[in-house]
């Protein structure tokens, strides 16, 4: 059975929140080593009363969905599906530090009936007043990777035709705090143009929501189909995690030679990037080579980003230019996105044209 | 979709028992879980009881085999999950293709609300690894790494419903062939702040829960891990014993009326149990016993009878909901619910419904009140509703 991807939609450091190509301009603010969602005006999507009460990555998830759904043309999906490793972390902090600062006396429940997990889905399925099936996954690097794969095992069983699912997570001031304190992002001011070239450890941190539309006919839009994915925790070494790329293309009957473009993880951390180094140079040397987490920075659900810059290549026949790390790009039909987080979450994606 | 996939055994950990038989001894002597807060530091320790594991974090990581700074979440999921997968006879894990899809709601909450009390003084304060953990994911990872699984790992989470939804996606990946055996359920931890966050909902009870009770007055928060090993049929020979049962339909459906809130005539909870009932091939009057939600709260117990009142009237099998005894655990109750239900059908069990003196006015049946053993259980139904509209329902059959 064919999944098809009919509509996409994405929030993220770039103007990507309209229908259209990749944005043409391309210049994400790296202001503090952390990269920031560009709000798009949610009072495309959203009734202003409500946009007030929500946290930003409540308003990124449903921009995503609503601008997946309409370039679907799908107004109900029989399922909503979400991946977030961090959940609504604003709404957390907020009720944390309230809980703290107050002693526990006089809170007030919006922030805690926010924090959960499932906020995103639950809040799509109230617009939408859709009464489908429902999931959260929360599994760090294999959230999104998750969803896709329930989304693929419930169109299998034939039933639901279109299924709504993404990936989101936000980045607030006491998230990027803490992460920082484990050494994770970059201590010297980078830029887009030069964190991918970085010979230090540490990457970037980011944000964003991607959502899609998959479903089991092709639409109207389609022009890239969800071929296959599958996930590898904590491989031993980057031999292992060679030979299960190669094993995944073989399984979908596709020579390494013929991915028309690898896109690829790459975050400017010298050393997890040599994880990348080694599979482009021994499964697909020679071969064009596109990145994206320059563009989006790092976050756990980021190969959800990495899908969508996949799509926007397919349905413009193009790799854009900021995309492109190496290789002089053809005619793209098959796509692979290989992603990592910590060395400890792998994920395999294969998009093919339609 | 062909193949079956059987409950091959269980494990549970909670307030009433540190161990499954523990819990069945519980129902029989009708010993609840919920009194005064012994080892959770709460402003609110005289306000509400709760259903605390009875065993301190040194001597869970003891039990666990963990260091006792790992998040609390993750040393009841590991002690519950081991329990589950000892119960199946199937021995050394590395010899099978195994999932782990635990499902938690506040993750290592308990170790980060320690962190952020120094970390609010001063940012640079707090000891990082009581952060290790925060995520939900995290405490999957720390039970799957103990536990040597490393197939397919993943962590659900829809608020209160969660540990049924981890039942469901782990049927799909044994009937989908990616795996050949998992480990489902779910963990929670009792931390101040899902206890604070339920108070400003004003949905807990200062007394013992009294769910389908008409002068119920809201719920008791619990923790424990509870967790079912789903096996494909050509695994089903080299089980110890007989499989308990069959998972045999689920349904997952949005209520889609309130982000917290259910709907006053429990759309999603009908849609969820009819779904459920479809993909079994079932009737209504098929179902033997149905294992409630039964939160206890106003608008649960009333959402959710009248739900069961639309499917099922004019027979209503016997119902019951075993929050009275273990309270709401949250992430783990789908778990624990689904060890439950699967036991009900292998040993004939009808788990009694604890504090209940009057028949709600919204509906025409009453819980059960009393455990019997021996019983003709042939399907169990079991219900998880939660935040976010999202309601799950589970059919468990002999056969």
């Amino acid at each position: 059975m064919n999944i098809y991807i009919q509509g996409t939609g994405c929030v993220s450091p770039l103007e990507t929140a309209a229908e259209g190509p990749f944005p043409a301009v391309v210049n994400p603010s790296y202001e503090g080593g952390r990269l920031k969602v560009s709000d798009p005006d949610y009072k495309q999507w959203i009734d202003v009363k409500q946009i007030r009460r929500m946290s930003r990555i409540i308003k990124m998830g449903v921009a995503a969905a609503k601008l997946s759904l309409d370039e679907a043309k799908v107004e109900k999906p029989d399922g909503i599906i979400t991946g977030t490793a961090y959940g609504c972390l604003d709404d957390t902090g907020v009720f944390l530090s309230k809980m703290i600062n107050q002693h526990e006396e006089m809170l007030t429940p919006t922030s805690f009936i926010q924090s959960t997990h499932n906020t995103v889905a639950g809040q799509i399925a109230l617009l939408l007043n859709c009464h489908s099936y429902n999931n959260t996954f929360v599994h760090k690097a294999f959230s999104f990777e998750s969803a896709l794969l329930d989304t693929i095992m419930i169109l299998r069983e034939g039933k639901a035709r279109h299924i709504l699912m993404g990936g989101m997570d936000e980045l607030t001031n006491h998230s990027f705090n803490i992460i920082s304190r484990f050494n994770r992002f970059k201590q010297e001011a980078v830029s887009h143009t030069d964190l991918l070239s970085s010979t230090t450890r540490g990457t970037v941190a980011g944000e964003g929501a991607a959502c899609f539309v998959l479903g089991t006919e092709k639409g109207e839009c389609s022009t890239s189909r969800l071929a296959d994915l599958t996930t590898v925790y904590k491989p031993a070494n980057k031999e292992e995690i060679a030979e299960d790329i190669i094993g995944f293309l073989a399984a979908n009957e596709i020579a390494p030679a013929n991915i028309d473009l690898l896109i690829t993880g790459r975050n400017g951390d010298a050393e997890e990037d040599k994880w990348y180094d080694h599979v482009e140079n021994t499964v697909f040397p020679g071969q064009t080579i596109g990145c994206f987490k320059h563009l989006c920075g790092e976050y756990p659900t980021a190969a959800s980003f990495g899908m969508w810059t996949a799509c926007k290549v397919l349905s413009s026949g193009q790799v854009p230019a900021e995309v492109l790390y190496k290789g002089t790009p053809g005619k793209v039909k098959n796509i692979l996105i290989y992603n990592h987080y910590k060395g400890t979450h792998h994920s395999l994606i294969l998009i093919t044209g339609c | 979709m062909v193949n079956d996939v059987w409950i091959g055994g269980g494990g549970v950990i909670c307030g009433i028992g540190n161990t499954l038989p523990e819990c069945v001894e519980a129902f029989k002597s009708m010993s609840t879980g919920a009194a005064t807060m012994d080892r959770l530091t709460s402003a609110h320790r005289d306000s509400f009881p709760v259903a605390e594991v009875k065993a301190d974090n040194e001597t869970l990581a003891a039990r666990a085999g963990l260091p006792a700074h790992i998040s609390r979440t993750a040393l009841l999921s590991l002690i519950a999950a081991r329990e589950a997968w000892e119960s199946t006879g199937l021995g050394d894990i590395r010899n099978y293709r195994v999932g782990f899809v635990s499902a938690n709601t506040v993750g290592g909450m308990d170790k980060t609300e320690e962190f952020f009390a120094e970390y609010m003084q001063d940012p640079q304060s707090g000891h990082l690894h009581q952060v290790i953990n925060h995520e939900c994911g995290s405490v999957t990872e720390v039970v799957a790494d103990a536990l040597g699984i490393r197939h397919h790992i993943t962590t659900i989470s829809t608020a209160c419903s969660s540990g049924a939804n981890a039942l469901m996606y782990g049927s799909r990946l044994i009937r989908n062939n990616m795996v050949d055996v998992v480990i489902a359920g779910g963990t929670d931890a009792l931390t101040r702040f899902t206890l604070n966050g339920f108070n400003t909902l004003m949905i807990l009870d200062t007394e013992s829960s009294r769910p389908f009770d008409e002068t119920r007055r809201g719920l008791n928060l619990g923790e424990g891990a509870g967790y079912v090993v789903l096996v494909k049929d050509s695994l089903v020979s080299d089980l110890k014993q007989q499989p308990w049962c069959k998972l045999s339909g689920f349904a997952n459906a949005n209520d889609a009326y309130h982000q917290t809130a259910s709907s006053p005539d429990g759309i999603g909870n009908y849609m969820a149990m009819k779904g459920a009932l479809e993909m079994s091939g079932l009737k209504p009057s098929d179902i033997s016993y149905i294992n409630l939600h039964g939160t206890g709260t106003q608008n649960n117990d009333s959402s959710e009878g009248l739900a069961v009142e639309r499917l099922f009237a004019p027979h209503y099998p016997p119902v019951s909901s075993t929050k009275s005894f273990t309270g709401h655990t949250l992430g783990a109750s789908g778990g624990i619910e689904a060890v439950f239900s699967a036991l009900a059908i292998r040993d004939g069990y009808l788990y009694p419904n604890a504090n209940f003196s009057t028949r709600m006015k919204e509906t025409p049946f009453s819980p059960v009140t009393a455990f019997s053993a021996g019983n003709d259980i042939k399907h169990v139904m079991s219900n998880s509703f939660g935040f976010g509209g999202n309601c799950s329902s589970l059919i468990f059959s002999m056969q």
